[in-house]
């Protein structure tokens, strides 16, 4: 059998600069099939990299090009590319003279990886800062070498020149290429690493602002990118997990002898209820694990209610936690002496990360050390679990990101790295692990499901005057960042925390003007609390889309109440105060809201339209929020089939504000993909159990967004006009969360719009949205 | 004993293994190619599509045994060291987010193509509609098919010329 060893490039080039192999580099590592070559490529100890060393972000070459270390990973977004613009415009390097590498726990500092749509929010401002000290540096060195001031030279593509003699110039490379900086920065944290260089403004940038094409595309598309999925190591072998038939079950024994004499069988390996089996390939890893008869003992009591009894589960259980009310005014009162009250409840269930790939990795226990090939989005954090978990020094484990199926949050919890490393120690040869599609969607992590309940008071005028707003959220037990007492194999081996780590229920985000409201938000737990396939984790935006689905719902509804256009209704609310934030939130809401009904084309009417006579359908919904400082308005037209029950969104307007915008075209495919994610979630996604074990575990019990479900036409428009012309221009703000957060409720509200009907369950799958319109004599 | 031979992107290889091997681990763990890719093993999502004797198939269901036509892969479509038609447009459409499923789209609407080279909007949608991306390039995606069977017609078009002439 052939064996391929797949290492990374840029783990390649790694142990190049660092000069382990004089001649062969990784040629060694690569074809090697002893272990004692691979023992000592890239050995330990593998010290954490010191982000205040200006070595640390960045590698100038002799050929004149940079390389930029970066502790973050890309999850889809093309993050990287926006990384490597920002950087060679601090550095004035031309970007095809660049490249990124991102995330690998021993070659980049750690800036934890990703989550949060921090990237260019949070931690592109170390690398900016990294790079125009290096730039800062290499001039005074430039000066040096011409011996003339630094204001006298300008610098261009890496290019240092004496001002008004062309003839006299140095480039980068010949100043430092190959050679290191040593120079120190300084900073309390990595976030706030400086050197001493001012970074340009914004209307100093020329790579900023401008789209080069994404630099992984192209080996993505021809087949020659090497993922985690594809690690390939000598005398490497395959494993399977076998999970709990119920939830909650106890191991009670396993019967060995059902696959020993299956070709390739290696070993059954168990600890407390965990079960793994591992074989020589991988096809017979999936067979042995399917064939292993295990005796599982149910649990004396149901683990979780079914999914159909689970909001009424919610409202009668008593909260484990509530977060401090936040009340302005006297709501009581003023709802009291209300012309009209709304009153409305609505429910999303939990939806899974299912990530088009399920769980893995590969780890290798070469040298007595653990090193794990993994797509977990936060591998710093993987690495001190792993090392914790196997009760090794942290010296002593590295994990190498490569890139993997985009999880949305599943691998800031990811089992698989875990597994691999504790099978590779307890085997002592490289471990693959890879989890199987019933086993993914059942046992990934979920957003936690949300029962919310709103109040609202309108004046004789159809003023909204008093707002109440309550969330139930089931999400006690909110899964970590890989700590070893989260992640599921440790649960299953019996490791507890003393206390979960509670999850929140969130409050709606928006700028509207209410004069009494109160908000308040409570977390209730199931019975079953660890061990469960009920797991909630961090589904991009974690909260967000459930609160914002009754938020701007239920705004939709009092609108509807008092007879007013759905646009201008919101706008009046936004528009009813003048108080602004450090980031004039509340200017940036009026013109993204503007901006989507411009580019929709919005007429102004009130909600339902007169209903139309065939079977389909017609209307628009409009919906918006924000996260953190970022702005988005939605406007979705839907067509609802009255005959099946069947949504189509035809059309699409986003307009989003997410500050400086780095890479305009990436931006726009990022917010196209995070609404239409968000869709799936609005039309399909629910995970669905009865009483002993999670029922959603394929593509059919499970289903997500299709070709077929695509809208014909998508707007999006980059809003990002600085409402104040005196000040500064906006940093750049996150974005892939926060358009996910209005899509359900723009499709709820134009399904109203279409058919008078109000959805109020998330999704809106077909048998669903036909009940109602019947029960509406629709 | 070898006793599965399978033609690959013009190959011809000899492997000793399980004949009811699905298709997918021979591709990924024996031949290393790892376009074609593991997302659910039921034939589901497409993700580790290949053409056989012009059809998409899903790897991950097809034993090997069962192959009796050249399979195309991947990293089989580019052509004297040009990429497919269909591979410069999924990169001039900027098509994939995270890019794990784009094998699958884009052997699929190679297959598509192949077959009709003029396809409706309606044709892609329901052409393409088993073929699962969770990052929902769907539009991106449909975006590239038709740019992609546009370079191919002017290519065939071309072609013919250069025949004339």
């Amino acid at each position: 059998m052939t064996t391929f060893t797949n290492v990374p490039k840029h783990v390649e080039d790694e142990l190049s600069r660092r000069n382990f192999f004089k001649t062969a580099g990784l040629l060694v590592f690569s074809f090697s099939t002893g272990s004692e070559a691979r023992a000592q490529a890239g050995a330990g100890p593998y010290h954490d990299r010191d982000f205040r060393q200006l070595d640390s972000w960045i590698v100038m070459h002799e050929d004149n090009t940079a390389t930029f270390y970066v502790g973050k990973t890309d999850c889809g977004q093309g993050t990287g590319t926006s990384f490597r613009q920002l950087m060679s415009d601090e550095l004035d390097i031309a970007y095809e003279k660049t490249t990124c590498i991102m995330g690998s726990t021993d070659i980049t500092v750690d800036q934890g990886g990703s989550g949060g749509s921090t990237a260019m929010e949070r931690d592109a401002w170390p690398m900016r800062r990294a790079a125009a000290e290096a730039r800062r540096v290499l001039l005074e060195m430039g000066s040096a070498r011409l011996g003339v001031p630094v204001n006298q030279l300008t610098v261009s593509a890496g290019v240092i020149t004496v001002k008004g003699d062309a003839s006299k110039s140095v480039t980068y490379g010949q100043l430092v290429g190959g050679k290191r900086f040593n120079v120190a920065l300084t900073g309390a944290d990595i976030n706030a690493v400086t050197g001493v260089a001012k970074l340009k403004t914004v209307q100093e940038h020329k790579i900023v602002g401008q789209s080069p094409q994404r630099y992984d595309i192209p080996a993505k598309v021809d087949g020659s990118l090497k993922w985690a999925v594809d690690v390939r190591l000598p005398g490497m072998v395959h494993a399977r997990n076998i999970k709990p038939a119920v939830a909650g079950a106890k191991l009670m024994g396993i019967d060995e002898s059902s696959v020993r004499s299956l070709p390739g069988f290696i070993k059954v390996v168990s600890k407390g209820n965990y079960v793994a089996v591992v074989c020589e390939r991988e096809e017979q890893a999936i067979k042995a694990a399917r064939q292993l008869k295990v005796n599982w003992e149910k649990p004396a009591t149901a683990p979780f209610p079914s999914s159909e009894d689970l909001f009424r589960y919610m409202r009668s259980a008593t909260p484990t936690s509530s977060a401090k009310p936040i009340v302005v005014g006297n709501p009581d009162s003023a709802l009291a002496s209300a012309a009209e009250i709304i009153e409305a409840e609505y429910e999303v269930p939990f939806q899974g990360h299912t990530a088009i790939g399920p769980a893995h990795a590969m780890a290798d226990p070469s040298n007595g050390q653990m090193t794990v090939y993994s797509n977990d989005m936060k591998s710093y954090g993987m690495r001190r679990g792993v090392a914790k978990f196997l009760n090794m020094p942290q010296d002593q484990v590295r994990v190498v990101w490569m890139e993997g199926p985009q999880g949305f949050g599943r691998t800031a919890a990811d089992d698989a790295g875990c597994e691999a490393a504790y099978l590779a120690k307890e085997i002592g040869r490289p471990v693959r692990m890879q989890w199987m599609r019933d086993e993914e969607t059942a046992w990934d992590t979920k957003a936690p499901a949300f029962a919310m309940k709103l109040r609202g008071g309108l004046d004789a005028q159809g003023n909204l005057v008093a707002y109440d707003y309550n969330a139930l959220a089931a999400d006690y037990n909110h899964l970590g960042y890989n700590e070893p007492d989260t992640v599921l194999i440790a649960q299953l081996m019996g490791m507890r925390r003393a206390t979960p780590a509670a999850g929140s229920a969130a409050t709606p985000s928006e700028m509207y003007a209410i004069p009494h409201r109160r908000m308040t938000s409570q977390v209730v737990g199931l019975p079953l609390v660890w061990e469960t396939p009920v797991r909630t984790g961090n589904l991009r935006d974690p909260n967000g889309p459930q609160s914002t689905f009754a938020s701007e719902s239920f705004i939709d509804e009092l609108a509807a109440a008092a007879k007013a256009d759905p646009y201008e209704f919101r706008m009046k609310l936004l528009t009813a105060s003048t108080e602004e934030d450090r980031t004039f939130r509340r200017a940036r809401s009026i013109a993204c809201l503007k901006a989507a009904a411009e580019a929709y084309g919005w007429d102004r009417r009130s909600s339902p339209k007169p209903r139309g006579t065939g079977d389909i359908l017609t209307g628009r919904g409009v919906a918006y929020t924000f996260r953190n400082q970022t702005v988005v308005a939605e406007i979705a037209e839907v067509e609802v089939n009255r005959r099946t029950g069947h949504v189509w969104v035809k059309r699409l307007v986003c307009a989003h504000d997410c500050g400086l915008v780095v890479n305009p075209e990436s931006l726009r495919r990022t917010i196209e993909c995070g609404m239409l994610h968000s869709l799936s979630r609005t039309l399909h996604e629910e995970v669905q159990f009865d009483t002993a074990k999670i029922t959603s575990v394929d593509w059919i019990s499970h289903p997500t967004l299709t070709h077929a479900d695509t809208p014909e036409r998508i707007d999006v428009v980059l809003v990002n006009g600085d409402p104040d012309p005196d000040r500064p221009d906006l940093p750049p703000y996150g974005a892939g969360e926060t358009v996910c957060k209005p899509m359900l409720a723009a499709v709820a509200n134009g399904i109203y719009d279409a058919t008078g009907v109000r959805l109020r369950r998330v999704p809106f799958r077909a048998a669903r949205v036909l009940a109602a319109l019947k029960t509406a004599r629709v | 004993m070898r006793n599965i031979v399978l033609k690959v992107n013009g190959r011809v290889h000899m492997l000793d293994v399980d004949p009811a091997t699905p298709l997918l681990y021979i591709l990924r763990n024996d031949l290393g190619l790892q376009g074609p890719r593991f997302g659910c093993g039921l034939g589901q999502c497409g993700a580790c599509t290949v053409i056989i004797n012009g059809v998409a198939a899903r790897s991950c269901i097809t034993p090997a045994s069962a192959v009796k036509s050249e399979i195309t892969t991947l990293e089989g479509i580019a052509k004297e060291g040009k990429l497919h038609p269909l591979q410069q447009a999924w990169i001039d459409e900027q098509a994939p987010q995270c890019g794990f499923c784009q094998n699958g789209q884009i052997m699929t609407a190679k297959a598509l193509l192949d077959k009709n080279p003029h396809p409706t909007d309606a044709q892609i949608r329901a052409g393409m509609n088993a073929t699962l991306c969770r990052c929902m390039t769907y539009y991106r995606v449909q975006a590239a098919i038709k740019r992609g069977a546009k370079m191919m017609a002017e290519a065939r078009a071309a072609a013919e010329k250069g025949v004339v002439a």
